[in-house]
């Protein structure tokens, strides 16, 4: 078979499906909104997450640890551990603010500073300001940070400030699980409405089949506008899904805005990324192609012709 | 062409359908197959399509053993036979031409091959001019003659036909029995079950007669020597 004379007959395949599906609007559309409705709550999930992580999206630069040396250790060795934790891959920046520099610094800014000047000696020790990369903010990694720190004999204290943005970054990974699996879940329903929607059209048009496994069809040529149809399917329910999510956008865009004017921002909700868009249509494309692959292999073997 | 070798045949409900049956038909030949209904007529022509497989015996069509066929293998196997039924199995949502294209599309024919193929087989039936036309706006006879069109639109060398005629009248059943005969002037093997006898007596071609499973008369005789000395 020359590849010319193949295309024609996958363009053949697919425009017969095509003209199917469309003699059956009803029905068609339906299965559609079914499928359509099952991709849109991940992609829906899935833009809250990235919303969520773009709103807060300076949180992460937010987060710093302050790492208090007793005040016996002196300022040499505070610049010895901060090049040494300066190393590590999830650091980005050690900062050394030094005893006296700390005095000064809370001289200018609280208002104390006549008070200080009672003080004999500086209370304050030598301090390290470190501010994690921000792929490493999720709380278990800024846990392991601390631990690597509070392990020094010459620490003092730890503290992780903004403890509130790593219970953030927590609610964050819970809802990209809960992504996963609503994803998951619902990638299985389109698998089976399109699986289900091709074992009945299978059923109505058994006589053709039979005819056509008669006259030297193979059961790939049989097949092929099954796939063609869940593939349209697919497709077609992955469209309908960005379109219900870009009204969704649409309609909350406003409100979102609002809201975050509120907060003194002026955050607005975005929209999937192309790439996102891609993902969306692909897996469309993909459930409808093996919905149908899965049920077509199936329901079409138990078809053969009869005299 | 077609060779029987003490083929039986019984179905899954336990009905002995074909009771050692022995018989051949050369490259080219016409063969009638008579018998009453359930003679068993249509089994040897289900068994010939590979539709069934025998229980006992071996099934020979152009050379090859139906029993060693794969499954994957059965659609190419069909490709080279024409089958015309007594319902004529046509689509009826679909226009005669695609009803007569079917063979040649599953084949992998290119279109504008198909296209000349479709319009010469109907030219052979003489349904020219018909292509568009539903199978349901045809009349009865014109409808088998579709059928036939279907069967013989791939040029296949072996024709079978599972009582062509038993919906026609007399004067239809011959015009078919003709056209049959002028595909065997041109080298096509045709095999013909029918029981309108006075149709077999009329075209006088040779007989397998079937009763109750088995075949009447000499038949058997003609076994060629590959499968006698088996």
């Amino acid at each position: 078979m020359s590849l010319a004379v193949s295309g024609s007959r996958h363009l053949q395949a697919l425009l017969g499906s095509l003209g199917r599906l469309s003699r059956s609007p009803l029905a068609t559309l339906l299965t559609l909104l079914v499928i359509a409705l099952a991709l849109a709550l991940p992609a829906a999930l899935r833009l809250l997450v990235t919303n969520a992580q773009a709103a807060t999206g300076n949180f992460a630069n937010a987060i710093e640890l302050s790492v208090y040396l007793k005040t016996d250790v002196p300022l040499a060795k505070g610049k010895q551990l901060a090049a040494a934790a300066q190393q590590r891959a999830d650091v980005a920046q050690v900062q050394l603010i030094s005893a006296e520099q700390g005095l000064e610094d809370f001289r200018r800014y609280s208002g104390f500073g006549d008070a200080l000047a009672a003080l004999k000696e500086n209370p304050l020790p030598n301090m390290l300001h470190v501010r994690p990369r921000p792929e490493y903010a999720s709380s278990a990694a800024l846990e392991a940070l601390r631990h690597y720190f509070t392990a020094w004999p010459e620490v003092d204290l730890v503290e992780v400030d903004s403890q509130w943005v790593m219970r953030f970054n927590a609610i964050l990974d819970v809802l990209r699980q809960l992504l996963l699996i609503a994803a998951a879940l619902l990638g299985a329903g389109v698998l089976a409405v399109v699986g289900n929607t091709i074992r009945l059209e299978i059923a109505g048009r058994r006589a053709e089949i039979e005819v056509t496994k008669l006259v030297g069809g193979s059961n790939s040529f049989v097949r092929r506008p099954f796939l063609y149809t869940g593939v349209l399917y697919g497709l077609g329910g992955a469209l309908l899904a960005w379109g219900i999510v870009a009204l969704a956008i649409a309609v909350l865009g406003e409100s979102v805005a609002n809201l975050a004017r509120l907060y003194g921002s002026r955050y607005v909700l975005t929209g999937p990324s192309l790439e996102e868009v891609g993902v969306l249509l692909g897996a469309g494309v993909v459930l409808g192609w093996l919905g149908a692959w899965l049920s077509a292999t199936r329901h079409l073997r138990s078809i053969e012709p009869r005299g | 062409m077609i060779i029987f070798d003490r083929v039986s045949k019984r179905y899954a409900n336990g009905r002995e359908a074909l009771n050692n049956v022995s018989f051949n038909v050369h490259n080219g030949e016409m063969v009638f197959l008579t018998g009453r209904s359930g003679a068993g007529k249509s089994t040897v022509l289900k068994l010939i399509a590979l539709l069934e497989r025998p229980t006992r015996g071996n099934v020979l069509v152009n050379g090859r053993n139906t029993h060693t066929l794969r499954p994957r293998h059965i659609p190419a196997f069909r490709r080279h036979i024409g089958v015309v039924f007594q319902d004529h199995k046509l689509l009826p949502d679909r226009p005669v031409f695609d009803n007569v294209a079917l063979p040649l599309a599953v084949a992998a024919t290119p279109l504008r091959e198909i296209d000349k193929r479709v319009r010469a087989a109907l030219d052979q039936v003489g349904l020219l001019g018909k292509e568009r036309l539903l199978p349901l706006e045809l009349s009865v006879g014109e409808q088998q003659r579709v059928g036939i069109a279907r069967a013989v639109v791939s040029k296949p060398a072996l024709l079978i036909a599972d009582e062509p005629t038993g919906n026609l009248d007399p004067d239809l059943s011959r015009e078919v029995m003709r056209l049959f005969r002028r595909f065997q002037d041109v080298g096509v093997t045709v095999v013909v079950a029918t029981h309108d006898l006075q149709l077999v007596h009329e075209f006088g071609q040779r007989v397998l007669a079937l009763e109750a499973g088995q075949l009447l008369g000499g038949a058997a005789d003609t076994l060629p020597s590959v499968v006698a000395t088996r």
